[in-house]
């Protein structure tokens, strides 16, 4: 597996090495975690957008289920952070499991019915009624697992698989699979693919990561209300740097984000206002004149994109 | 009580479809899913509120100025935009980001264009409306007030909004199926292709169902100030998500299916509110994902493709 291991040491290990060491020449840690969890979420997204075709509106639903499931693990049974955050994404992926049904929707309404359910779960989550269990809208504070320094590397850990899974699906066998049945599912499926299987284990991958990403934001932040971590921005944004950078590939979603997110602190946080602008008509100007992304620009001009 | 939400229902679900009613037009028609329906409908809730304050103008005639005002808006913006979305490999979930794009910018336009304070349009103004026609009828003068239906109180307002929002689904009827021009916009909606093969002009006549699209949202955004509550520029989103659970439970690109999803939602919503307000936001979200688990395609879906 040549091509693997090229993409492994060519993009995997400069961005997680950078990243580590980055904390130590910039204060701003904060920023430096936000980029982690954007570049994975962007690339969990990738896998069930770019490799599938279906765009899950409700993306943010896993993100806000790992943080949530990470939270109450810590709260009710004060169990260590590891474990809660295994809970975390155990609770995005049965969340995924219990979405399955959806895939018999196609294309806007699985998108909408999708982020329908993440609604649900937020409104379910901040329920006043449920304040014993959840906290409902007065949000959550986990100041006894709080260690930065920890859930930092952490959460550069579950980056580092999530890349390692999104070049294992760019070179591989089923990642091969799962761009066929994006393609075209019927001749995918007459071609000895079993449609059904692929397209939900992408599912339940790109569920994983989102809860993972999600749990250990919770460590990290530890004190945040439900809004937060089911903030349909987390979506959005995800989706504008996937295809900004260019879907299905394994550059592309980490170049959307440090261009665009990069971007975002520079101007948006002083005038935030002025930066949707410019980012609302980046998004349209994209979507006309590159709708495959940056990194289809660069195969017009004869370069391989990873 | 019950009497009253199923009441309440009704005029709410007449809005609502109203609400849905251009979103789905266009996905009808063009295929694609305009994500910035409820900022068009913002927009339109600001235009009535200048209309009101700068103008006095009555909500009831800025209805026409907005409809008309959108029209000429939406010809050049389809022309801008849709063409070139369609040659795309994938249109429909382009869609999606364009219009997301599109709905980022206006929000963000009429965010530093008027700020982000709440705007509303005082509600006797609709009363004045209903309390003008009532003394056209009676031949005297009648105080604007609350409205009597069926033994229940209503704010006039809602009776208003609902009334108007019926007329316009009835006018849409008729401009789908009693006019030249819906009979062309029908022969998109069913099939692009063959209709560009029978010679039908699709461009122009989606144009001009991009323009009633908007403009049925502007329509809408006259009402929303006293549907809706307070206006400011952020409300757009939540209005397209509210836009697109009626869409969808009604059946996605089948205009009168609207009706169906609008009423349905507004009667749950209002039954919902009275008998058990906790998890009344709950329920559009709920209602959606179940109604799409049971007839994937909407309630209306398969029977409008066959006939």
């Amino acid at each position: 597996m040549p091509r693997i291991a090229r993409d492994l040491s060519l993009i995997l290990l400069p961005v997680v090495a950078a990243f580590a060491i980055l904390p130590s020449l910039y204060s701003n840690h904060l920023l430096l975690f936000n980029f982690i969890i954007f570049i994975t979420l962007a690339q969990g997204l990738n896998i069930i957008y770019g490799f599938t075709g279906y765009l899950p509106f409700g993306y943010v639903g896993f993100f806000g289920a790992g943080a949530y499931g990470f939270s109450l693990m810590v709260i009710h049974l004060q169990s260590p952070p590891l474990v809660a955050l295994a809970v975390g994404a155990a609770a995005a992926v049965t969340l995924a499991v219990l979405l399955t049904p959806l895939f018999r929707l196609s294309g806007a309404y699985f998108s909408i019915a999708n982020l329908a359910a993440a609604l649900t779960v937020l409104q379910v989550v901040s329920n006043p009624n449920l304040e014993d269990i959840t906290k409902g809208p007065y949000g959550i504070t986990l100041s006894g697992v709080f260690n930065p320094a920890l859930s930092y590397g952490t959460a550069l850990a579950i980056l580092a698989a999530t890349l390692a899974l999104v070049i294992y699906l760019r070179h591989s066998h089923f990642g091969m699979a799962l761009r066929a049945i994006r393609e075209d599912p019927i001749s995918a499926g007459m071609a000895g693919i079993n449609v059904v299987r692929e397209r939900i284990i992408a599912w339940l991958l790109s569920a994983l990561v989102a809860g993972l990403a999600g749990g250990v934001f919770a460590w990290y932040v530890s004190v945040f209300y439900p809004e937060t971590v089911f903030s349909v921005e987390f979506t959005i944004f995800s989706i504008v740097f996937v295809l900004f950078g260019g879907s299905a590939t394994v550059v592309g979603p980490i170049l959307g984000v440090i261009v665009l997110y990069g971007i975002y602190n520079a101007v948006g946080i002083s005038t935030p206002q002025y930066f949707q602008l410019i980012y609302g008509a980046l998004i349209m100007g994209l979507v006309l004149f590159l709708p495959n992304g940056l990194a289809s620009l660069l195969q017009r001009w004869g370069i391989h994109v990873p | 009580m019950l009497t009253y939400s199923l009441l309440a229902g009704l005029l709410f679900g007449l809005y609502f479809t109203l609400i849905g009613l251009g979103l789905n037009l266009v996905f009808g028609v063009m295929r694609i899913v305009n994500l910035a329906h409820g900022d068009f409908l913002m927009l339109g809730a600001f235009l009535a509120f200048w209309l009101s304050t700068l103008f006095a103008i009555n909500p009831v005639p800025a209805v026409v100025i907005a409809f008309v005002g959108f029209v000429i808006v939406g010809w050049p913006l389809y022309y801008l935009l849709v063409p070139r979305l369609l040659r795309a490999k994938d249109p429909e979930m382009l869609s999606f980001i364009l219009f997301f794009g599109l709905s980022q910018v206006i929000e963000a336009g009429t965010t530093i264009a008027f700020g982000t304070s709440e705007r509303s349009i005082p509600g006797n103004q609709l009363g004045q409306a209903i309390a003008t026609v009532e003394s056209l009828f009676a031949g005297h003068p009648v105080e604007s007030g609350p409205v009597d239906l069926f033994g229940q109180t209503f704010p006039a307002s809602w009776v208003v909004s609902g009334i108007a929002s019926g007329a316009a689904v009835l006018l849409v009827y008729v401009y789908l199926y009693r006019t030249r021009l819906g009979y062309l916009t029908r022969a998109v909606m069913d099939n692009r292709e063959e209709a560009v093969a029978a010679g039908i002009d699709v461009h122009r006549v989606s144009a001009a169902a991009f323009g009633v699209g908007l403009g049925l949202a502007a329509v809408a955004g006259v009402f929303a100030p006293f549907m809706l509550g307070s206006i400011t520029p952020a409300i757009g989103a939540e209005v397209t998500i509210t836009a697109f659970a009626v869409i969808v439970i009604g059946s996605l690109g089948n205009p009168l299916g609207t009706v169906l999803g609008g009423v349905i939602y507004g009667v749950s919503y209002m039954l919902m509110q009275s008998y058990y307000s906790a998890w009344a936001n709950i329920l559009p979200d709920v209602l959606l994902i179940a109604i799409l688990l049971v007839r994937p395609s909407g309630l209306l879906g398969r029977q409008v493709r066959r006939a």
